[in-house]
């Protein structure tokens, strides 16, 4: 009996509701018909070079708003010692590791998948029974170039089968179902300022659990430019004013309720300042970029390019996470899907290094990739693959030790009971290195029972 | 009330527009114009009777439909069970009804990413609508055979051949006695032993069907529960819950916070319990002693949920449903119905954050927008104290503090001082500050909590 799987609706419903927000966000005007701009309302555009870093900003709005904000930004970050940058990329629906890294030197790989088995390709240098999926040509590049970790089987033991169960343990970074704050969302709770959003950013529609803090503030902008606060029939001088009052309404002493609403309007006020530099005008970006992105409908490609021009302009970013193009809960027909997501996701990861590099900006930051699992060994009847327990990750920068974590178990050996590959390297492990090694503090205050994880040497 | 129970503190000082209108906030979602002046003359006692008796719902105004004139969809329509329910919340006469259903659907948190129906979520719902002021050993029992439950937590997997713990854990850590308190790992194995016998079969059209208890599935063995001994089945599994002498504490505790920011001190907690106890676990007296509360007047203000905001702000205008735009927006704000974000439900002490702060910007922008004037033909006075004045007659005057009164005159002072030597800008600057007063006024901290 196949039994559906109220996991996989509840999944592409999720990703209903994200797209319908994008759209929303996409439909709304920019600009209010008719408005006398520039013409009459002082409302002037001005641009800049950030800092001497190279990046041309545009900074819309009079001084009250715009530069004062902008020159506080750069100054503050100026006067900050750069920290350390950690970007997380979710593959949500659970990518099939099996194809990421195709072990086409396992003699069970064309039993476990005669209709899906890929053939030909690259071998990886440190393992020749794993194959790079050819639409990773990006990401096989920079590994050439030392600068990418491979995690073949990533996991934890009795991975659960479930979407939310199982990215929620890996957002909170424990195998916890209650707990609520992330993993980088405790690690700002220790480090993090209060006054600050941009430390945890999520380049996204909603928050990503794994920044949810329970101390200092975070943010979720879908892009730079997209912190937009629209009001109908409002527009050039009166707007900037009404911007302000966010921020004015924010004082409020007398009462614990007051006081929790008005916090957040400061933070708002803030928050909105320090991103008007990368408002756009017209739906194009106001920065520009070194490189050549990907073009595609998916916001990915320009959420990085915005990504490292925000880093090139000094905001004082640390934590910031995004989900990856694609569809990756291949139940059926799993080939084209797959192969479209991944080769988006590797070209424009390669453009973002690259775009790093030429800002001289890479040795600043590191990039983690994961999915919540991987998936089942043998494909299914569909064409695809049902779900699995470890999965494929990796860590791109060049600061990685580009040494894999955890040998390829074989599906020989390494499968467990239920057909799925056991984990070889545990996330909280991997967490607790990327917090050690990476950013600089005990693992033990920020991942439960964090001493019984081995850390494997991810930092050079 | 029986006798030997220890009476709740009653608020004594005034009962008056304010305390009713905050009253209307915690109870539902806040007044109607005129409503906080009705409720205010029948004084406190007259109030909480009324909000906890309040008799056959009807619904006020116009069915909801979507941006085209259509009926919604609630069973069948993404994200129209959401604004289905919004609807009631906004129409109902019967406030603390749909309020005590967002209770329990936050207490027995029940996500459609589970449960894949939302004809199963819509039954659920109908539950704590019509159960939610009663009895809550009925409540639990009711909750523990519901489909939607039974999908969401693995009820109908539990069987004697491979059990489920999924219900049986999160039955006392969430449900009835909270994390840590009064029960063990081998407490939760024997009860899902006990909770074993729900199945249902799947239709390839239709998904999860025919719901029922099977007595074969059932492990009829002897179990251990609390130090109890019995070969127990799930009925027993609910009572044993809810006579467990931690769970009225941990009742009364959470009820208190749906509607108190600031934890009871400890004789009116142990009040609480001693009425919820000799009640034999009915909801209603206790809701009706927390509304009758002096926390709740004279405490500080209470951060609404997206939903309440949301249709606080429809109930203040009469505006009806005609958009299904709400669901996406109050998902911004970060609360969808029926989506809650896991099965401990929403985090009611952090609603409000730099992202959902803007998705409540946008809530506002979308209520006012259909009334904005336009710039070119409407008139305004040139006078920044009128405006406001007008600005909070627009929503019926909410009691705004003095702080947000002097940063919105401070707004609209300096906006009029831009238009100087304009004469365009004298024209048309005012009626723009009477757009943006009315949008700020909305996300003002004064309308976020109350």
């Amino acid at each position: 009996m196949t039994r559906p799987c109220n996991h996989c609706d509840g999944l592409s419903r999720s990703r209903l509701l994200h797209r319908a927000l994008a759209e929303a966000g996409r439909g709304l005007p920019a600009i209010e018909p008719g408005m006398p701009l520039p013409a009459g309302t002082g409302l002037t555009r001005r641009r800049f070079l950030a800092g001497g870093l190279g990046a041309a900003v545009a900074v819309y709005g009079g001084s009250r708003l715009g530069l004062g904000a902008f020159q506080e930004g750069i100054a503050a970050a100026a006067s900050a010692p750069a920290a350390p940058i950690l970007v997380s990329i979710f593959l949500e629906g659970g990518a099939d590791g099996l194809s990421v890294l195709s072990p086409q030197g396992d003699p069970l790989y064309k039993k476990l998948r005669p209709k899906l088995a890929l053939a030909g390709g690259t071998a990886l240098a440190e393992d020749d029974r794993l194959y790079w999926h050819p639409a990773l040509d990006g990401l096989q590049q920079l590994y050439s170039e030392q600068k990418v970790t491979v995690l073949p089987a990533v996991g934890y033991t009795h991975a659960d089968q479930s979407h939310f169960t199982s990215r929620h343990y890996w957002e909170v970074g424990a195998t916890e179902a209650s707990l609520r704050t992330g993993w980088l969302g405790r690690y700002l709770d220790r480090v993090g300022k209060k006054d600050n959003p941009l430390q945890g950013l999520s380049l996204d529609d909603t928050l990503a659990p794994a920044l949810a803090t329970a101390k200092v503030p975070v943010a979720s902008i879908s892009g730079a430019d997209q912190y937009d606060f629209y009001s109908k029939q409002v527009w050039g001088q009166v707007e900037e004013r009404m911007l302000e009052a966010i921020g004015l309404m924010g004082h409020q002493p007398a009462d614990a309720g007051l006081r929790t609403a008005g916090n957040v309007e400061v933070q708002v006020d803030r928050l909105r300042r320090q991103l008007i530099p990368f408002q756009s005008s017209n739906g194009k970006p106001s920065y520009t970029s070194p490189v050549a992105y990907p073009k595609s409908d998916d916001p990915f490609p320009q959420r990085l390019a915005s990504l490292a021009a925000m880093l090139a302009a000094g905001l004082p970013l640390h934590c910031v996470a995004l989900t990856a193009p694609g569809e990756y809960d291949t139940h059926a027909d799993e080939p084209t899907a797959l192969a479209q997501g991944l080769q988006l996701t590797s070209d424009s990861l390669l453009a973002f290094q690259r775009d790093l590099e030429a800002r001289g900006l890479a040795n600043r930051v590191l990039v983690h990739i994961w999915s919540e699992f991987g998936r089942r060994a043998a494909e299914n009847g569909d064409s695809g693959t049902d779900h699995g327990a470890a999965g494929t990750g990796f860590l791109v920068g060049t600061r990685v030790a580009g040494k894999m974590v955890g040998e390829f178990p074989g599906l020989q050996k390494g499968l467990d009971n239920d057909g799925n590959l056991s984990a070889t390297s545990d996330f909280r492990g991997v967490y607790a290195a990327l917090l050690e090694q990476w950013l600089g503090v005990d693992a033990a205050a920020v991942i439960p029972k964090a001493a019984s994880f081995s850390r494997p040497k991810l930092v050079a | 009330m029986h006798e030997g129970v220890p009476s709740v503190a009653v608020w004594r000082g005034k009962f008056g527009v304010p305390q009713a209108e905050r009253l209307l906030w915690r109870a539902g979602f806040g007044p109607r114009p005129g409503e906080a002046q009705k409720l205010a003359r029948l004084g406190l006692e007259g109030a909480v009777h009324k909000l906890t008796h309040p008799g056959r719902e009807h619904l006020v105004g116009h069915a909801p439909h979507d941006e085209n004139g259509r009926p919604l969809a609630p069973y069948d329509a993404w994200g129209e069970d959401h604004v289905w329910w919004l609807d009631r919340m906004v129409r109902t006469s019967r406030p603390l009804v749909e309020r005590m259903a967002l209770i329990w659907h936050d207490w027995f948190a029940t996500s459609n990413n589970g449960v894949g129906s939302q004809r199963l979520m819509l039954n659920q719902n109908e539950l704590f609508r019509h159960k939610g002021l009663g009895s809550f050993h009925e409540l639990l029992l009711d909750v523990t055979k519901d489909p939607a439950m039974l999908l969401w937590l693995n009820g109908s997997d539990n069987s004697k051949y491979s059990p489920n713990e999924n219900y049986a854990r999160e039955m006392m850590e969430l449900f009835t006695l909270g994390a840590d308190r009064g029960y063990t790992e081998n407490d939760v194995r024997q009860n899902a032993r006990a909770l074993t016998g729900f199945r249902n079969s799947w239709s390839q059209n239709l998904g999860p069907v025919k719901f029922h208890y099977d007595p074969d599935s059932h492990d009829p063995g002897r179990k251990t529960i609390f130090h109890r001994h019995g070969r127990f089945t799930w009925k027993d599994s609910c009572r044993l819950c809810v006579t467990h002498p931690d769970h009225a504490s941990f009742f009364v505790q959470k009820l208190w916070s749906y509607f108190v920011p600031e934890a009871p001190d400890h004789a009116t907690q142990r009040a609480l319990e001693r009425l919820y106890t000799s009640s034999k676990y009915e909801v209603r007296p206790v809701v009706a002693a927390i509304l009758r509360h002096p926390e709740l007047y004279k405490g500080p203000r209470l951060v609404k949920p997206p939903v309440v905001y949301n249709a606080g702000l429809l109930r203040r205008i009469r505006r009806g449903i005609d958009t299904t735009a709400w669901t996406w927006l109050d998902s911004m704000a970060g609360q969808q119905l029926f989506y809650p974000p896991n099965v401990a439900g929403w985090d009611d002490t952090r609603w409000l954050d730099t992202a959902t702060w803007r998705g409540r910007w946008w809530i506002a922008e979308y209520v006012v927008d259909r009334q904005a004037l336009d710039p070119g033909k409407a008139h305004q006075p040139y006078d920044a104290k009128k405006l406001l004045d007008h600005a909070c007659e627009f929503w019926h005057n909410p009691p705004l503090g003095r702080d947000t009164r002097h940063a919105l005159h401070t707004f609209a002072h300096r906006a009029l001082a831009d238009a100087k030597g304009a004469d365009w800008k004298r024209e048309q600057y005012p009626v723009m500050v009477q757009n943006a007063l009315r949008h700020l006024i909305a996300v003002s901290p004064e309308l976020q909590a109350a």
